[in-house]
């Protein structure tokens, strides 16, 4: 596989459901990697991922996932595991059946389609639940065989649609964890979640969206830098947070510094990050300065979303 | 001549190994929902009702009467032109057929076959032969169960009749037709289902066609799969007053133009179902 098809690939894609706008003028290149989609309910994140899909067509431009469209369904959905939003199954299976169903549909051998269903089954730790009716089981159970059915034939491509909804703290982390471990394994992860501190933490990068519009893309802190008229937060923790706010104040870049409130360190606000950091060491080196601990303050999804989306976005 | 050397290409080429596979697959899949889900009682109702109904007429009760063999011929004839083809099977192939698809919009869950590495063609013809394995083996059964009733009554000359005589001719040809209504009528649903939410509007279009085809233009009439089956039929029923609307047949054609003719129309319907079902989106919301 080439690096060029190594990727999901939107040029300026569009979709209106009617008079309604889904996306518009969408242009991506998604790397391998856990990716975040993150905006408001109503911003196309949804779309997009079935756009990715092929579950809705786009109105105009193309997509591509791996160099795969889904009008060669038996070689792109080989590669592609979507775990949509809709909380529903056919009527009357159980986990094991539901998983089980959709392997056979892969035209592989009742052997191997039993295998992959008790092991996708195992991976997600429904093997006690996974013989009784789905109709029975509660909210977060069923997510986790939609999940397990999602990854049981092993995908190239991951499409999570909200997965971590329903999910009690204890199948978060475990759910987390997992996505994390797939996306090290060299899978591309496409996650939208309402839980921004969530998938902070795994996202590799980041697709913001509003009102159908992708407002930003790329790594969080390639895109952060990117976010000029918010100056950068950095909290530097140390002994004489006095004496550095001090030093700090003179310079140019230094929009504001202020003490943290439990006065052991400082909270400053700069326009040029790199000449930040230039200065910091300067004063270290130069007044022996003992520092604790430096580490940005809003280099994150939900900082990102505050800046770009803000309240107009609407709930995330 | 190119479109020619396309077409062999990919008749050389396709992966029919695995298309086999995944269409044995739905079929598995579509039977068990047609066939066992709480849904599908009215179809056994309806569909067995006549033959509830003729094995009372073969006791010896109020309710049974004496006929004659040629009688209960003609009447089982009537039975199967009248019920079965005009009102069971259409009926009960609008409900099975149109829920292939519909029910899966309505329950959510057609998005797990469109996210299946399988050709929507596939899953067509892979939930087709489920509808018509479904609806042959109900209504073949039903059909099959009232001509037993019909003739076992009758004790030795009854059975002379089906085994000596022409009994076994007719049923094979009864459950053909049956078989071949459950075709023609089970394309024609599942393409409505892929087109439109509501059944019922199309399906009262379709009765009223199908019923008084025989007074359209002959063009016309071929458009119609009460057309070819009344033809099929082994025993003619009376055909006086009214009801020569339903039995008479204007032009006739042969078995061996009939059958293929009907086979070509319910190709053709499955054909138009799969170019839609490919522009086919998931909108549950829409719905």
């Amino acid at each position: 596989m080439t690096p060029a098809n190594n990727r999901i690939v939107f040029e300026n894609v569009s979709k209106f459901y009617g008079e309604v706008l889904g996306v518009n003028r969408v242009n991506l290149s998604l790397p391998p990697g856990v990716t975040s989609l993150v905006g408001p309910n109503g911003s196309g994140k949804t779309t997009l991922m079935n756009l990715m899909t092929g579950l809705v067509r786009p109105t105009q431009g193309t997509v591509s996932v791996l160099g795969l469209t889904p009008d060669q369904p038996e070689e792109f959905f080989r590669h592609v595991g979507y775990c949509t939003q809709f909380d529903s199954f056919p009527k009357g299976v159980t986990g094991y059946e539901f998983i089980y169903q959709s392997l056979t549909l892969r035209g592989i051998t009742r052997q191997e389609a039993q295998r992959l269903a008790c092991e996708a089954i195992e991976r997600l730790g429904m093997g006690e639940a996974a013989g009784r009716k789905v109709a029975g089981y509660s909210k977060g159970m069923r997510q986790r065989i939609r999940l397990a059915q999602a990854i049981a034939h092993h995908p190239t491509v991951l499409v999570l649609d909200e997965p971590l909804n329903g999910l009690d703290p204890m199948a978060r982390a475990e759910s987390i964890a997992l996505f994390e471990a797939l996306g090290r394994e060299g899978l591309h992860v496409i996650v939208s979640s309402h839980v921004l501190h969530e998938v902070d933490k795994i996202s590799d990068q980041v697709v913001l969206m509003s009102y159908g519009y992708v407002v930003a893309e790329g790594q969080i802190h390639g895109v952060r830098s990117e976010v000029k008229e918010h100056p950068m937060q950095i909290l530097v923790r140390c002994g004489n947070p006095n004496r550095l706010a001090a030093r700090l104040f003179s310079q140019d870049h230094v929009v504001e510094a202020k003490l943290n409130s439990d006065g052991k360190g400082v909270l400053v606000r700069t326009r040029d990050a790199g000449q930040f950091y230039g200065l910091l060491n300067r004063i270290v080196v130069e007044e022996d300065f003992a520092l604790e601990a430096v580490a940005p303050a809003d280099d994150d999804v939900n900082s990102l979303y505050q800046y770009l989306i803000g309240a107009s976005g609407g709930r995330v | 001549m190119s479109a020619i050397v396309s077409i062999r290409r990919f008749l050389r080429e396709a992966p029919w190994q695995l298309w086999t596979a995944q269409l044995i697959a739905v079929v598995r899949i579509e039977l068990r929902k047609a066939l066992w889900m709480r849904r599908s009682i009215w179809i056994y109702l309806l569909a067995l009702s006549p033959a509830f109904i003729i094995a009372l007429h073969g006791l010896n009760s109020p309710l049974g009467r004496n006929c004659t063999l040629a009688e209960d011929t003609n009447i089982l004839a009537g039975i199967f032109q009248l019920f079965y083809l005009r009102l069971g099977i259409f009926f009960g192939c609008m409900g099975l057929f149109t829920w292939l698809f519909r029910g899966e919009v309505v329950e959510k869950s057609l998005h797990y076959y469109f996210l299946a590495p399988l050709r929507r063609e596939v899953l067509v013809a892979g939930k087709f032969l489920a509808g018509v394995t479904a609806s042959g083996f109900i209504f073949g059964l039903s059909v099959f169960l009232s001509f037993t009733f019909m003739y076992a009554h009758f004790g030795a000359p009854g059975r002379a009749f089906v085994f000596d005589g022409p009994g076994l001719s007719q049923l094979a040809a009864y459950l053909g037709v049956t078989l071949l209504a459950c075709v023609g009528y089970g394309s024609l649903f599942l393409a409505f289902s892929l087109v439109v939410k509501n059944p019922i509007l199309p399906g009262i279009f379709v009765l009223g066609w199908e019923t008084f085809h025989a007074v359209l233009p002959s063009l016309l009439q071929k458009l119609s799969v009460m057309f070819y089956l009344k033809q099929l039929c082994p025993v003619s029923i009376p055909s006086d007053g009214i009801m020569a609307l339903f039995t008479v047949v204007a032009e006739p054609v042969p078995a061996w133009i009939a059958v293929p003719g009907l086979l070509t129309l319910c190709a053709a319907i499955l054909v138009l179902a799969c170019f839609r079902i490919r522009r086919t989106e998931i909108s549950y919301l829409a719905d």
